[in-house]
């Protein structure tokens, strides 16, 4: 009987497979966003994992200088001789030919066995060839095949090692970066009884392991903001399942009454219903995850590269199938299909037998539900407001965010219901007074597709404004930071001595830049020395200053700090910061120091000579006039030998960040279209199954006098009309988003704020995209409609009763 | 010898806009098996009402439906449907198709969740309703007196024991409509069922075995009966 129940209600689709295929295609396009998404976060996270145990680093303490200097050999060997199990390591950036490399050379005899790769400690690896010159490089496929320095000795395949970077013997790996001293030294977890703790048997700091990586809680944000659009678009696309699963149910309804009535239990009814979403739902989940892995797989690369501009974080830039990954996939849709159901389901369970077969119903909602509905979104409102003006993490934001959304999307309808009314007041012909009354009776038909649009045009808004704020600001910003002319980096400071020799009477100044990768309040950060030049008084882009601020620091009293330092340890101006254990400073002045993950100080630079006499002046940045760059900067290469690579002019460097910016959010941009896409897609749904259901409506007006044509014209401006309002009503929306995005969101996420800019060009774009959709979205059903033969119309008065 | 259909005493309300509505007011009837029986009245009287409360597709608020001796009333939701798909045949006012199935398919849906579906039955069936050469077709494509036609054979396939027809003739004109219940008359007379059919026709009316009359929830005499 249940077999009999299903077949039944399947026969249906056969009947309308351009139903069944917008049923399907709305959840493979929400299952595919969401799992393409999900796909990408999970190989970014392995990766980050990968990295992470690199060497032990989630197993192993280190000891490494509080100033992060080399350790000397000598404080190595003296711990050695005392018994303590450690172990040298060698890190560093091989940087050649336009490419880079990371370097970790290791010590195979003394090194703990958590810090061998499998390829080391599996004995396949003939470590002769190992440890004697030219040694050997174990890294990934991934590596070896993309840009790599030159002059490297033989190369091994290792998938174990992570991308960007090679293991090798610390000989190998001292002779290739020029360093003798060890980075850091690896503490083995098990060390010989009765030795004192190695704290107190060192100066050097033990580190210990870290389970999470720092890049991995750094690219949190970002993978938190991918997993919020792969939700949006999850959201909008349950928004085609449950107009299509709620369309396919009324249809039904008169079927499912003769069903119960011919003597099938209503539970079996509700099992074959059940039975047939799941089926439904499994078959859509698995196009879905085709899909899915396809946009994941498109999309890769470009977050792998923002995820190295931004983070320096590496990916691999390929995916792998995970089959954990298919069937949360798959549970998702699921769940996401039972979600979209449960509506219909619970009409179907309370469906009475016995009332009039009704099509039109669905279309139908009562004023009382839509003043439910606004009601619910002016409490939606308020809780954003709380949320904004109360909460103060990451989760408050994005809290806000959904209220914000999800208010809109429930006030639409009854705001639109009260524009129609309001126009309709104007009307001054019987014709204009009958088309603002059926549109208003085609809103509850039509409102889970217009509250999709709106959803994907105010984040279209919304995240559009951001990335242009982000870009304006970045611009100038960028303008500031890079004011100098040309920038130049020499090999050694013999070489940077005759260098400065060289540039004399060429450059007008010749600025030192120096800096020092060290912790600044139990963070990694940056600390530079600054020249007292006007380049910087003039230009350096500070927030807040005292107003003697460059005087402080260059006099050695005072520190500038970057933003994302101020507001991560709330230190306003004036607040003491310890540079180095010996060194507390006042914070002058506050700079912004966009798409900087970390914190960074300034200091005058003689200052940091006293303080880190061993970092060398190897880089420089020049002033000269503006016309006379492009000369001096060949005069550096073909008459001072400096290689191509070392010589940079401003606008070079300019370019390089602003592609990595752009990649940055190239993403955000494709996940913005296949939203709007999706949203699109959801209005042709509703108005092709409108369409089916309002012949009955339009037969009357046609036999009074209207002709076809002029009754598809009127359906395809009532389309375009609606798709311009709901976008009248996305903008304001759309930049509320941008707003929580630019001083909640961002402040949270990346620890800076940034000025929100308007850009009403792109918003006339994005009507016109929204007219396109709305367009295209009637295209079809107004061409049916044209077309429907007069018979097709008479059989409406044939069918009354 | 018990009654096929037992009706006793039923009373059944609906909510009106200022007050309930009584529609049927202790309502008693029988109906044996081979008798045929029409129900006649004016709108608003309770024939439909009735006609549903015997199928079971709803519960009276006072008094009984028995159906060979079990009291419907009783009976759990799934119970009932059991009691309809088993026993009863019912020919819908607006047929009652299922869109997306054939003819074929149509006529043999109750006799297969009855579990007693027979092929050569309803063939036979489809080929006396005239319907052979549209056994393939889908609902829509037929006219009203066709559709009726598919209706009679499916709730006739299953050889219920009791047929209960809500004016089946209501949307045909006179000579289909005469057509069709001579199908209707001659196919009960063949399985031995008992057939209640609502009518507004006297002249159909009165060709079935018994004539009742409905006026305002209880049974009266037919008018012109004096």
């Amino acid at each position: 009987m249940l077999w009999l129940a299903l077949s039944t209600l399947l026969s249906y689709w056969r009947r309308h497979p351009g139903q069944l295929l917008t049923l399907l295609a709305g959840l493979a396009l929400a299952t595919a966003l969401w799992s393409g998404v999900q796909a990408i976060n999970a190989e970014a996270r392995a990766s980050y994992d990968r990295a992470a145990a690199t060497l032990g680093q989630d197993q192993l303490s280190r000891l490494e200088r509080p100033d992060g200097r080399p350790v000397p050999m000598a404080d190595y060997i003296a711990l050695r001789r005392a018994g303590y199990m450690v172990s040298p390591v060698i890190s560093g950036e091989l940087r050649r030919d336009g490419a880079r490399l990371r370097l970790l050379g290791i010590d195979v005899l003394t090194a703990p066995p958590q810090a061998e790769t499998p390829a080391i400690a599996g004995g396949d690896l003939d470590l002769v060839e190992f440890f004697t010159a030219p040694g050997l490089l174990l890294m990934s496929a991934q590596t070896a095949n993309g840009p790599l320095p030159g002059d490297l000795p033989p190369i091994r395949l290792s998938e174990d090692v992570p991308p960007a970077a090679a293991i090798t013997d610390i000989s190998t790996a001292a002779r290739l970066l020029g360093q003798t001293d060890v980075s850091y030294l690896l503490v083995a977890t098990e060390q010989p009884a009765g030795l004192p703790p190695l704290a107190n048997a060192t100066d050097l700091a033990l580190t210990v392991p870290q389970n999470a990586g720092d890049v991995s809680r750094l690219t949190d944000s970002f993978h938190l903001n991918l997993t919020a659009f792969g939700l949006l678009a999850f959201a909008v696309g349950l928004f085609i399942v449950h107009a299509a699963i709620g369309l396919a149910f009324e249809q039904r309804r008169a079927t499912v009454r003769t069903l119960r009535a011919l003597g099938l239990p209503l539970r079996t009814v509700l099992a074959a219903f059940s039975l047939e979403i799941a089926g439904l739902a499994l078959i859509s989940g698995l196009m879905g995850l085709v899909l899915g892995y396809a946009i994941a797989a498109a999309l890769m690369p470009g977050v792998a590269g923002t995820l190295r501009g931004l983070y320096g974080a590496e990916l691999t830039g390929s995916l792998r199938f995970d089959p954990l990954w298919a069937a949360f996939g798959l549970a998702m849709t699921l769940a996401g299909a039972a979600l979209a159901s449960v509506q219909a389901m619970m009409r179907m369970a309370r469906l009475p037998m016995l009332a009039p077969a009704n099509p039109r119903a669905w279309a139908q909602a009562s004023a009382r539900a839509m003043r439910t509905q606004a009601v619910a979104a002016l409490a939606l409102f308020g809780a954003a407001v709380l949320f904004a003006t109360l909460g103060s993490s990451l989760l408050t934001g994005f809290a806000t965010l959904a209220a914000l959304l999800l208010g809109a999307a429930l006030a639409l309808p009854a705001v639109l219901g009260v524009i129609l009314r309001l126009a309709s007041r104007h009307a001054n012909s019987a014709f204009g007074e009958w088309l603002f009354a059926d549109t208003r009776q085609q809103l509850p038909g039509l409102s889970l597709a217009l509250m999709a649009l709106l959803l994907a045009l105010a984040t279209n808004i919304g995240v559009s404004t951001m990335v242009g704020s982000f870009r304006a600001t970045f611009i100038g910003f960028l303008d500031q930071r890079l004011a100098s002319e040309l920038y130049v980096t020499t090999q050694s400071t013999d070489e940077a001595g005759r260098l400065i020799a060289f540039l004399a009477d060429r450059a007008d100044a010749t600025l030192p830049i120096v800096s020092i990768d060290t912790p600044l309040a139990g963070a990694p950060a940056e600390v530079f020395g600054m020249a007292d030049h006007a380049t910087y008084r003039d230009h350096w882009p500070l927030l807040q200053a005292l107003p003697d601020a460059w005087d402080r620091v260059h006099s050695g009293q005072s520190v500038l700090i970057n933003e994302q330092l101020a507001r991560r340890e709330a230190l306003a101006l004036g607040a003491p910061l310890t540079v180095t254990p010996g060194l507390t400073l006042p914070v002058a002045g506050i700079y912004s120091d966009y798409g900087n993950p970390s914190g960074q100080a300034i200091i005058g630079i003689d200052l940091f000579q006293r303080t880190f006499p061993d970092v060398p002046v190897t880089r420089f940045a020049l002033r000269v006039t503006p016309d006379d760059a492009a000369a001096l900067a060949s005069a550096l290469r073909d008459d001072f030998g400096l290689p191509a690579d070392r010589v940079l002019n401003q606008t070079q460097i300019k370019r390089f960040s602003l592609d990595i910016f752009e990649q940055t959010f190239r993403i955000t941009g494709a996940l913005n279209i296949l939203t709007l896409g999706v949203a699109g897609f959801a209005l042709l749904t509703s108005l092709l199954t409108l369409a089916a259901m309002r012949l009955p409506q339009l037969a009357p007006v046609w036999a009074i006098g209207l002709t076809r044509a002029r009754l598809a014209r009127v359906e395809l401006w009532r389309s375009l009309i609606l798709a311009a309002l709901t976008f009248l009503l996305a903008l304001p929306v759309g930049l509320m988003l941008a707003w929580v995005l630019l001083a909640i969101v961002n402040v949270e996420a990346f620890g800076w704020r940034l000025p929100m800019q308007i850009f009403p060009g792109d918003w006339l774009t994005l009507l016109a995209l929204a007219l396109i959709a709305g367009t295209l979205a009637a295209a079809l059903p107004a061409l049916r409609l044209a077309r429907t033969p007069p018979a097709i119309l008479l059989k409406v008065f044939a069918h009354e009763r | 010898m018990t009654a096929l259909l037992e009706i006793d005493e039923i009373t059944k309300r609906f909510t009106g806009e200022d007050s309930p509505v009584e529609v049927l007011r202790g309502l008693s009837l029988t109906l044996e098996s081979g008798q045929s029986l029409a129900l006649t009245g004016e709108s608003g009287s309770g024939k439909s009402t009735l006609m549903h409360l015997a199928a079971g597709l709803d519960t009276p608020d006072g008094g009984h439906v028995r159906i060979a001796g079990q009291d419907i009333g009783t009976l759990d939701d799934s119970a009932r449907a059991k009691v309809r798909r088993d026993r009863i045949g019912l020919v819908f006012q607006q047929f009652n198709l299922i869109p997306s199935l054939t003819v074929t398919q149509n006529i043999a849906f109750q006799a297969r969740l009855a579990g007693r579906h027979d092929v050569d039955h309803a063939a036979d069936l489809t080929r006396r309703l005239g319907l052979w050469d549209l056994r393939h077709r889908y609902p829509e494509t037929l006219s009203g007196g066709q559709q009726q036609r598919v209706a009679i054979a499916r709730a006739l396939a299953g050889r219920p024991d009791l047929i209960l027809a809500d004016e089946p003739t209501g949307n045909l004109d006179e000579a289909t409509g005469d057509a069709v219940l001579d199908l209707l008359l001659d196919l009960v007379g063949d399985t031995g069922a008992a057939l209640m059919m609502v009518t507004h026709s006297s002249r159909l009316a009165a060709r079935l075995d018994r004539r009742l009359h409905l006026s305002r929830g209880l049974l009266a005499a037919p008018p012109g009966t004096g």
